[in-house]
């Protein structure tokens, strides 16, 4: 692997997004805080409503609107504060400095126009003119993902492509303003494994290439491992253990994730029942004052109910949100402090 | 369906044959289209060549001639004169004009302010949305007769008002329309990924939104060009429309009621020019809805 990893260009502080709605308030994600090296893809795990996706639409300010709002917190790119950009600054960001994939290729093209006019659009957005040079910059593009025959696959309509080539055509559209972070928000959910695996190789090259940093939103472990360097579990709207995928893997802290890496299956052992979590994820407009997993942990102390736990280094650059690491570990902050 | 065989058809065979194509109609508007461009496009655009006499002068010895096959017509007049002995066929002719621009104004006029606020609506949402639908439900409830009769009370019967009451009673149904399919082709990745690119409103709304309604934006008005016509017909009939003595269908049809008796031909052969014309433009409007479909093409 030849890959930098630079210095740190994006770093989210206490990122709390908040939606008001008539139940309450949903603290879809509360209090979230990582950072983002060039050059290095941070896996974000959870299950489904954990804030993964949330967590992403804040980063670019487009949360939805009415209801959603960013109540709290710093998003630095470049040591510059996104929440206190104006909109027409932070379309300039989009696109340009963080892009995103999104989910599903199917409806991620416009059905009415060929996909050279649309990689096109995404540079006139951002002002690159002369349309002689626009024109060859979309057939780079595509060359760029691994698009065969470009010159004639410009003038192609989406219709006329398969599920892993229109993702394909979308990460090159979300790569041609050259960004430096792409949100990829489970870019290969809709795909089947084999394009898959291609896929995931195709953006590991990419990112070699051109020293991009990803943030890769996913809840499969094995994309995980094969991607990843850093990862953020999440659970109910809050991150409760961060550290590389080495560490992760080797020793899960957090019940949590020590439960979803149980849940995994394994081929080598066959199980009866695969293991699942017991319980329910706790309602986000109905948070429980204590740790947010208490109530499915098998650890659950009377701490656990009434004080959510600070964050616990465990190892360098591997933190978690649990009372049992209190005794072995010091909290980050103090960690911190003394480094 | 079976292929037709090219074969010699005697000549006695040409009515069955046109009669046939009228009723394939749906399937393909050949004779629509060609009714609409021997009724209202080329009348329209050439009258001046083709009228064979002037359609506002008439001289009142030749007042009420009857059509050329009656007793009495003759060749010069072929469709007769009216009271004022003005030629019927040169006034449907110059007619066609007033219809052709009250159709393609009011629908463009129309089309754009209903389209524009339709997408607002739909993009929008939230108090953007209820405030321009409150508006359509308004404008779907007015009496659109009184208050034509109002507007020309007020500002005199003019060609602007025809048009501003087209508007004003047609755009609510584009914006309706035009807010329906903006609500579910928002919801779409290429939406989210356009604002994620960083794509302004204005954009997404115009080169995003915008190409994926154009179907239904010319089937809508296709549709509704049979519908201008009437209404600019009844506005003329009801003296609320063009004002005479510019030759327009529904006025001529006016004109000729209170002799409809004794020369019938006065608002006959106008009516008839309404109805085909209205007519040709549904037929045409049906055929398009069914073929621009974008998921009905290829098969």
């Amino acid at each position: 692997m030849t890959r930098h990893i630079g210095d740190v260009i994006l770093e989210v502080e206490d990122l709390h997004t908040y939606f008001f709605t008539r139940l309450g308030v949903v603290k879809a994600v509360d209090g979230v805080s990582f950072s983002l090296r060039q050059g290095e893809t941070l896996g974000i795990v959870g299950e489904s409503g954990c804030g993964k996706t949330m967590t992403a639409l804040s980063l670019l300010r487009l949360v939805p609107r009415p209801g959603a709002r960013i109540v709290q917190g710093k998003i630095l790119l470049q040591g510059e504060n996104l929440l206190d950009k104006s909109e027409n600054e932070m379309r300039q960001i989009r696109g340009r400095r963080i892009s995103m994939i999104l989910q599903d290729p199917q409806t991620s093209l416009n059905p009415v126009f060929t996909i050279g006019n649309q990689l096109i659009e995404a540079l006139k957005i951002h002002h690159y003119s002369h349309a002689r040079e626009l024109v060859q910059r979309a057939i780079s593009a595509l060359k760029q993902v691994r698009v065969a025959a470009p010159e004639r696959r410009v003038d192609d309509y989406p219709h006329q492509m398969s599920g892993g080539m229109k993702q394909r055509v979308v990460g090159a559209i979300a790569m041609s303003c050259e960004p430096h972070i792409i949100i990829a928000d489970e870019p290969t959910t809709s795909l089947d494994v084999t394009i898959q695996a291609q896929y995931l190789r195709l953006l590991r090259e990419i990112q070699e290439e051109t020293g991009l940093s990803i943030i890769f939103i996913t809840h499969d472990f094995g994309i995980v491992a094969k991607m990843c360097d850093r990862v953020m579990v999440m659970y109910a709207g809050r991150a409760v253990e961060t550290g590389s995928v080495r560490d992760i893997f080797n020793h899960p802290s957090h019940p949590y994730t020590q439960a979803l890496l149980d849940s995994v299956p394994k081929l080598e052992e066959r199980t009866a029942r695969l293991y699942s979590i017991e319980g329910q994820p706790p309602l986000l407009w109905k948070l429980p004052l204590g740790c947010r997993f208490a109530s499915r942990c098998s650890y659950t102390e009377a701490r656990c109910e009434t004080e959510y736990p600070p964050s616990f280094s465990v190892a360098e650059g591997h933190t978690a949100d649990c009372w049992r690491l209190q005794g072995e570990w010091q909290t980050y902050q103090s960690s911190v402090s003394k480094t | 369906m079976a292929l037709a065989i090219p074969q010699r058809v005697p000549w006695y065979m040409a009515p069955l044959r046109l009669l046939r194509a009228i009723f394939q109609v749906r399937q393909f508007p050949g004779v629509a289209m060609a009714i609409l461009v021997f009724l209202l496009v080329i009348p329209g655009l050439f009258a001046e060549w083709i009228a064979p006499h002037d359609p506002i002068k008439g001289s009142l010895a030749l007042r009420l001639k009857p059509p050329m096959w009656e007793k009495g017509g003759s060749i010069t007049y072929p469709l007769g004169t009216d009271k004022v002995g003005r030629d019927v066929l040169s006034r449907i002719i110059y007619g066609a004009r007033v219809s052709l621009r009250v159709s393609i104004e009011g629908i463009v006029v129309s089309g754009f302010i209903g389209t524009a606020l339709g997408l607002m609506s739909g993009y929008f949402g939230g108090k953007v949305d209820a405030l321009i639908m409150r508006l359509v439900d308004i404008s779907l409830g007015l009496p659109i007769i009184l208050v034509a009769l109002v507007f020309v009370a007020a500002l005199g019967p003019s060609f602007t008002t025809v048009i501003a009451l087209v508007t004003i009673l047609l755009w609510a149904r584009y914006a309706r329309q035009i807010r329906g399919e903006t609500l579910s082709i928002k919801e779409r990745d290429f939406i989210a990924r356009a604002r994620v690119a960083g794509a302004s409103h204005f954009r997404i709304m115009f080169r995003y939104l915008l190409p994926n309604v154009v179907n239904t934006l010319i089937v809508l008005a296709t549709l509704q060009v049979g519908f201008v016509i009437i209404f600019e017909s009844s506005l003329s009939f009801l003296g609320a429309g063009i004002p005479r003595p510019t030759p327009a269908w529904g006025l001529m049809v006016a004109d000729g009621r209170e002799l409809i008796v004794t020369a019938w031909w006065i608002s006959m052969f106008p009516g008839i020019a309404i109805m085909l014309t209205v007519l040709s433009f549904n037929l045409v409007g049906d055929w398009l809805r069914d073929h621009l479909d974008p998921k009905l093409k290829n098969i």
